[in-house]
């Protein structure tokens, strides 16, 4: 490997790895979309796919699913985003979805829209016949996630059947799809959390604000932190106090929890990762909600 | 810093979990929540012991039947490097996981109940790191506190298992550690209750393992994945060449000739993502430009001009055959090697391997799931491949179906 490996915390294999995929996702599918959801790893996505197709633009557009209740910082950062990257945007909201009654709000305290946003990128896919859908999926992030292949073919109605997944030999891609079907496709599969933010702060990324430790009125629900916010469904006992927080995970404003940090540079935030006992996942609210919730719901179509 | 791809292979039995329940946790690769889930899981099924395996075995009809099905990947990383374990299954009626999860590995790790010895799935684990040319293999002998730590039942079976590799041809290196992972003795560090074994721990010997050692000396082999073609006022004129170099070492102001149309030119540039390099390594992806305008699509190959390479159409593989379909005479594929795609025709069967004698087998009507042999194939166009003996990272290929577009086969190129 070259110097610049040497020189690197980031082991820059796979960044070379990534770069490979979404080459091979450009040369084998008609229609590819990137999924940007506004995350540190989607951005990474972003990043990677600039340097794949140099001096080119990205030959690709980006999806985001808005579910209505995201951070305002991070709706902010990914239009701007796609206009200092010239990608095109597409957005495709979950409201819509309600609107037309296709899916039904949860109540109580609990209500979220993450089962929801699956429905709503199932018909973006169909309507925009998308064939390839790359994520930023890591395989470190979850035990479902961890037995999934860089090209994942889902059915006609999105389905990811675990027991049925091609072999993947060596770095031999098998993109070859039915009418109907398509592929979701993870370049960075192999990546850690840590490897993400040795790798941002490498390449000098831009993040959303919200990953930095900042104030932010918070309420205290089963040990963890929720942001406090009008989407957010609270009990008369639950009152808002500030504090000093960030976020490890940008999802919805429902389902991340806020982590008590005062990380205000990349640098921090890396300490801070490495002398964690909770999984970044740990602060996913949606994730708890049972053993297999991850492979049941990428078993319907999710991410 | 670097990353070693390792695979393991064996089931729950031999305690294959717990060894890398031991090497996550030694490492500090484990947090607090994801061990309370486990912890909580165990507790919930009646065991009286924390099951390891539970972190591993991340699907439903896992957990459900005890078994590893599928290939999961484990990071984990020290000051020296990162490491990605392929854990793969042990079942016989998985071998395809378990030859996918090893496919990418440079060492591998084989498990070994020091109660029970070498068994069936100790041979086709051997079998397998040999086919799939695995530089380096760690046959952990486990369980030694169940045996008192003896050294003659260890010896006994490192004498076979070192008797089977000559047997099957294994031309890597084979380290042989006992370990008790239960208790973690020989995995990070050496174990006082066994003074006899005074080679490194486990641990120890994957940090010092090179990577990615030979890859440069071997020829040079660039396939190309995709045209990058800017149309831009800027850049209007720019073609690059997008791939991997999967093997060899390519330098600015090289001759090259592209495959097939024998051409020549000139590498004028080499970019990785947006900044220009003066060489390229193996396993980069890359960008070239070239000085001439030479017609080069997609799967088409540079190599040095003079160098040797060679163009086949009609040669003998080892394969593995790995879809529920048994596999016929006369039956036509999507062959892939690299990402270049040509239609291909079984034309004859030479052998199949029984894995409990290791030994070859004539007279062969079909391959059935998860048989690995020797058969014949004819292309319908050249392909560039190398022996996979002599060049791995250009001797292999892909057999996909042409009506369920499913990877049903994975071969390695023997002779011409």
């Amino acid at each position: 490997m070259s110097e610049q490996n040497k020189a690197s915390i980031f082991p820059r294999e796979l960044e070379h790895e990534a770069i490979y995929i979404m080459r091979e996702v450009a040369a084998q599918f008609e229609k590819p979309v990137l999924l940007f959801s506004g995350g540190k790893d989607s951005i990474t996505l972003v990043h990677l796919a600039r340097k794949a197709f140099y001096p080119a633009k990205v030959p690709f557009p980006m999806l985001h699913i808005d579910t209505g209740h995201n951070f305002p910082e991070t709706i902010e950062f990914r239009d701007r985003l796609a206009k200092e990257s010239g990608i095109q945007l597409i957005v495709r909201y979950v409201q819509d979805s309600i609107n037309e009654g296709k899916v039904k709000e949860e109540t109580g305290k609990y209500a979220s829209r993450n089962m929801l946003q699956t429905v709503t990128l199932l018909d973006a896919i169909e309507e925009l016949k998308f064939d390839a859908c790359m994520g930023g999926a890591r395989r470190d992030e979850e035990k479902a996630r961890a037995k999934e292949r860089i090209f994942s073919v889902r059915d006609d109605f999105g389905q990811w059947d675990a027991k049925k997944q091609r072999p993947e030999l060596f770095d031999m891609l098998n993109g070859k799809i039915n009418v109907g079907e398509n592929v979701r496709v993870f370049p960075i599969s192999n990546w850690t959390e840590l490897d993400v933010w040795n790798y941002i702060k490498e390449e000098n990324l831009a993040i959303p604000s919200i990953y930095y430790s900042h104030q932010r009125q918070i309420i205290e629900r089963d040990g963890l932190y929720w942001p406090s916010s009008d989407f957010l469904n609270t009990s008369e006992d639950e009152v808002p106090f500030e504090a000093t927080v960030r976020f490890r995970t940008v999802g919805d404003m429902t389902c991340t929890a806020a982590v008590l940090s005062e990380a205000v540079s990349i640098d921090k935030i890396i300490e801070e990762i490495k002398e964690a006992t909770i999984s970044e996942r740990g602060a996913r609210i949606d994730d708890k909600r049972s053993e297999a919730a991850m492979e049941k719901r990428k078993q319907v179509g999710y991410f | 810093m670097d990353v070693l791809r390792i695979a393991t292979a064996g089931s729950v039995d031999d305690g294959k979990s717990t060894l890398i329940g031991r090497l996550l946790y030694d490492t500090k690769s484990i947090t607090k929540d994801k061990l309370e889930a486990v912890e909580a899981s165990s507790k919930r099924k009646g065991l009286n012991f924390t099951d390891l395996s539970l972190l591993t075995d991340g699907l439903i009809a896992e957990r459900e039947q005890g078994i590893t099905i599928d290939v999961a990947h484990i990071y984990f990383s020290t000051d020296t490097r990162k490491y990605i374990i392929a854990d793969t299954p042990g079942h016989v009626e998985y071998t395809r996981n378990m030859i996918t999860g090893a496919s990418n590995a440079e060492a591998s790790i084989v498990l070994i109940d020091a109660r029970k010895g070498v068994s069936e799935q100790t041979r086709r684990h051997l079998f397998i790191s040999s086919l799939l040319k695995i530089d380096t293999v760690f046959v952990c002998v486990n369980k030694m506190d169940l045996v008192d730590f003896s050294e003659v039942t260890f010896t006994a079976i490192k004498d076979e298992v070192a008797a089977l590799a000559t047997k099957i041809g294994f031309s890597g290196k084979l380290h042989f550690i006992p370990i008790a992972a239960k208790d973690g003795d020989n995995v990070v560090q050496l174990s006082p209750r066994m003074p006899w074994y005074t080679d490194k721990a486990l641990l120890e010997h994957l940090e010092s393992l090179p990577v990615h050692q030979n890859d440069e000396a071997l020829p040079t082999r660039f396939q190309v994945q995709y045209v990058i073609r800017p149309h831009s006022n800027e850049y209007h004129d720019f073609r690059g060449y997008a791939g991997k170099l999967v093997s060899g070492f390519m330098k600015e102001g090289q001759k090259v000739t592209a495959l097939p149309s024998l051409r020549e030119a000139t590498i004028q540039a080499i970019y990785t993502g947006n900044k220009k390099v003066s060489a390229a390594h193996a396993g980069e992806s890359l960008a070239i430009e070239l000085s001439e305008d030479i017609d080069v699509s997609r799967g088409n190959m540079l190599v040095p001009t003079g160098a040797a390479y060679q163009q086949l159409s009609t040669f003998t593989a080892k394969l593995t055959w790995m879809d529920e379909q048994p596999l016929t005479i006369g039956k036509t594929f999507l062959l892939q090697h690299g990402v270049n795609r040509v239609k291909a025709k079984l034309t004859s069967f030479s052998h199949v391997i029984d894995m409990n004698t290791v030994e070859e087998k004539g007279n062969v009507k079909e391959f059935r799931l998860n048989d690995i042999g020797e058969v014949s194939i004819k292309t319908a166009k050249p392909i560039f491949a190398d022996i996979y003996k002599t060049n791995p990272r250009n001797g292999a290929f892909i057999l996909i179906d042409e009506f369920s577009n499913h990877t049903v086969a994975v071969g390695f190129i023997e002779s011409i």
